[in-house]
Formats: C-alpha cells, sequence, structure tokens
C-alpha cells in the first residue's frame, strides 16, 4: 500500500466499525463519555486496512476507462491467468503492532516495503507461493503509529 | 463500548472466553467490509465472478473482515486501545451462512512499570468446528 496522505476521518472510521460488527460510541459518538475518556473518536484494530482507499493505484479498486475483473457482460472483465481474487492470491496472514492510539483527525502516511518470500507444497493447492510486505504507518510528525505486516499467497489451484 | 471484561485484577492465566464472532455471514456485510476498507476484489463481492471465473462454490468473506469481526469480539474483553499487538492467520474461507466463535485465552500475564500485559491466543471456528483463524494478541489491561 502506498497512501502517502490517508487522512483519518470519523465518518469514515463509523463506516469501518460497522462493517466489523462493532458499535461502541468510541467509534462513532463524540460526545459519548466513553469516548471522551477515550480522548475522541479512536479508529478500530484493524482499520489502517482501510488505508488502501487513499492509495492512488490500489488495483483492488475499479477505475474509470480501464476493464475490471468483476463481472458485467461476461463473468469477468478481463481475461485472467492466474486462480485466485485479484489475479494476487490470497491473504495468508496479517499482523499489526500499535505503537500510539490511532484518532479520528489524524492524517498517516503510508511506505511499504518487502519482506520475505518464501514456497510450501500442499496437495490440496499445490505449490504455495508466501511473500511478505511490511507497512508503516506514520503521523505528520513523522512518529509511527501503527506497523503492519501482511503475508499473501499465491495458489496453482483454486482452494476452497 | 460496555466496560472490558478482563481486568488485570480479576484475572489470571488461563483466563478463557467464548464469543460469537459472526452468526449466518451474510454478503451484505462482506460488501460493507469491501465499501468501508475499499478493497472491492470481486471474488468478495461479485458471485458470477467468483463462480463463473474462478469456479468457488460462492464468494467469500475477505480475510480481514474475519479478523475484523474477531477484532471487535476481542476489544469487548480487553477494551479499546488496550492492544499493542494483535496477529491471525487465515486457515480457511469464511462464507456466507457461517456463523463464527472465537475463543481468546490469556497466556501470559507479565507486568511493566505500566501495568500487566495480557497474551492472547485466538482460535475462530465455524459452525463444522473448523478453524478458519488463529492468532494471537497483546494487551495492556486495565486495573
Amino acid at each position: 500500500m502506498t497512501a502517502e496522505r490517508f487522512p483519518v476521518e470519523a465518518g469514515h472510521i463509523m463506516m469501518f466499525a460497522r462493517a466489523v460488527g462493532d458499535d461502541s460510541p468510541e467509534y462513532h459518538d463524540p460526545d459519548d463519555p466513553a469516548t471522551i475518556a477515550a480522548g475522541g473518536i479512536v479508529a478500530p484494530p484493524t482499520f489502517v486496512q482501510a488505508g488502501a482507499q487513499f492509495d492512488p493505484d490500489y488495483f483492488l479498486r475499479p477505475k474509470n476507462g480501464e476493464p475490471w475483473l468483476g463481472s458485467g457482460a461476461e463473468a469477468s472483465g478481463v481475461e485472467r491467468k492466474s486462480s485466485g481474487g485479484g489475479g494476487n492470491g490470497l491473504h495468508a496472514e496479517q499482523h499489526f503492532t500499535y505503537h500510539r492510539p490511532l484518532r479520528a483527525g489524524m492524517v498517516l502516511h503510508a511506505t511499504t516495503r518487502d519482506g520475505e518470500t518464501w514456497e510450501k507444497h500442499s496437495e490440496r493447492s499445490g505449490t504455495l507461493k508466501f511473500s511478505e510486505s511490511i507497512t508503516e504507518f506514520r503521523d505528520d510528525d513523522g512518529e509511527l503509529i501503527v506497523t503492519a505486516r501482511g503475508v499473501g499467497v499465491k495458489t496453482e489451484k483454486v482452494v476452497s | 463500548m460496555a466496560a472490558p471484561t478482563w481486568r488485570a485484577s480479576q484475572i489470571s492465566v488461563g483466563e478463557r472466553a467464548e464469543l460469537t464472532v459472526v452468526e449466518n455471514l451474510t454478503r451484505t456485510r462482506i460488501v460493507q467490509y469491501a465499501g468501508a476498507s475499499g478493497d472491492y476484489n470481486p471474488i468478495h463481492t461479485d458471485e458470477r465472478f467468483a463462480t463463473e471465473a474462478v469456479g468457488y462454490p460462492s464468494v467469500f468473506a475477505h480475510g480481514m473482515l474475519t479478523m475484523g469481526l474477531t477484532g471487535t469480539a476481542l476489544t469487548s474483553l480487553v477494551g479499546i486501545g488496550r492492544l499493542t499487538e494483535f496477529g491471525s492467520r487465515f486457515a480457511a474461507q469464511v462464507w456466507p451462512g457461517d456463523t463464527l466463535t472465537g475463543v481468546f485465552e490469556v497466556t501470559e500475564l507479565t507486568a511493566d512499570g505500566d501495568g500487566q500485559l495480557a497474551q492472547i491466543e485466538i482460535t475462530v471456528t465455524n459452525q463444522d468446528g473448523r478453524k478458519v483463524l488463529t492468532g494471537s494478541a497483546t494487551a495492556r489491561l486495565d486495573d
């Protein structure tokens, strides 16, 4: 993810919290005593994943004037070369380290670097190719807020 | 949120909680997560693409939706803003209609200058008893 500027907005936090089934007032009601005690609206633990919204090139978002993977007149709008979703396989692992509270009103700056890669063999899915990426989310002052480490896997066969 | 269930003064290693992570997962919730997160991969939201173009039996949840729902259960135990680490392995796919149960267990309690840190092991299974997510977390517990 390369979201150079990821504004953490209260409305976005509310929508994200709803999607993960969390009605806690700390995620949507600035006047609730619990939110005041928390120092204002804060973000749920996996919220930085939504930084994809602010990555201009994020490949899993339809873009104007470009063919889209999903169905329209046909089952897919593009010719598919590999199994799995988005042509990029599946999400195998995700880890977050929380350095400081993530609050509405902050602006994050994400930088991603590649981590390790490795392979495994499985009868069910053939050769599995794993690759790791590490994203650091920093605030306007350059302070580290959250570190995210994701592992993706590409499979030879469709897995279910 | 309601007061966290786990407080440092009241729990010990081996403390365990079993919580419903999601009941009868709907396709609409998957769509809701796609919109909120920005991950519009049609494998999760587009039944025709998932079945005809790729060959899955149906769409399935984003791993990050399962992790997000698990995070909701986890923070109901430890409180909001208490986590220092949270990690997940996605062990199997989660399908529409699944009901997921999370088991959260305190495996270690350590004290530092700022209070008690709890190490928590997480296992989420579906209605057939199949593990869909295994994970761990570290939380700074309220007194």
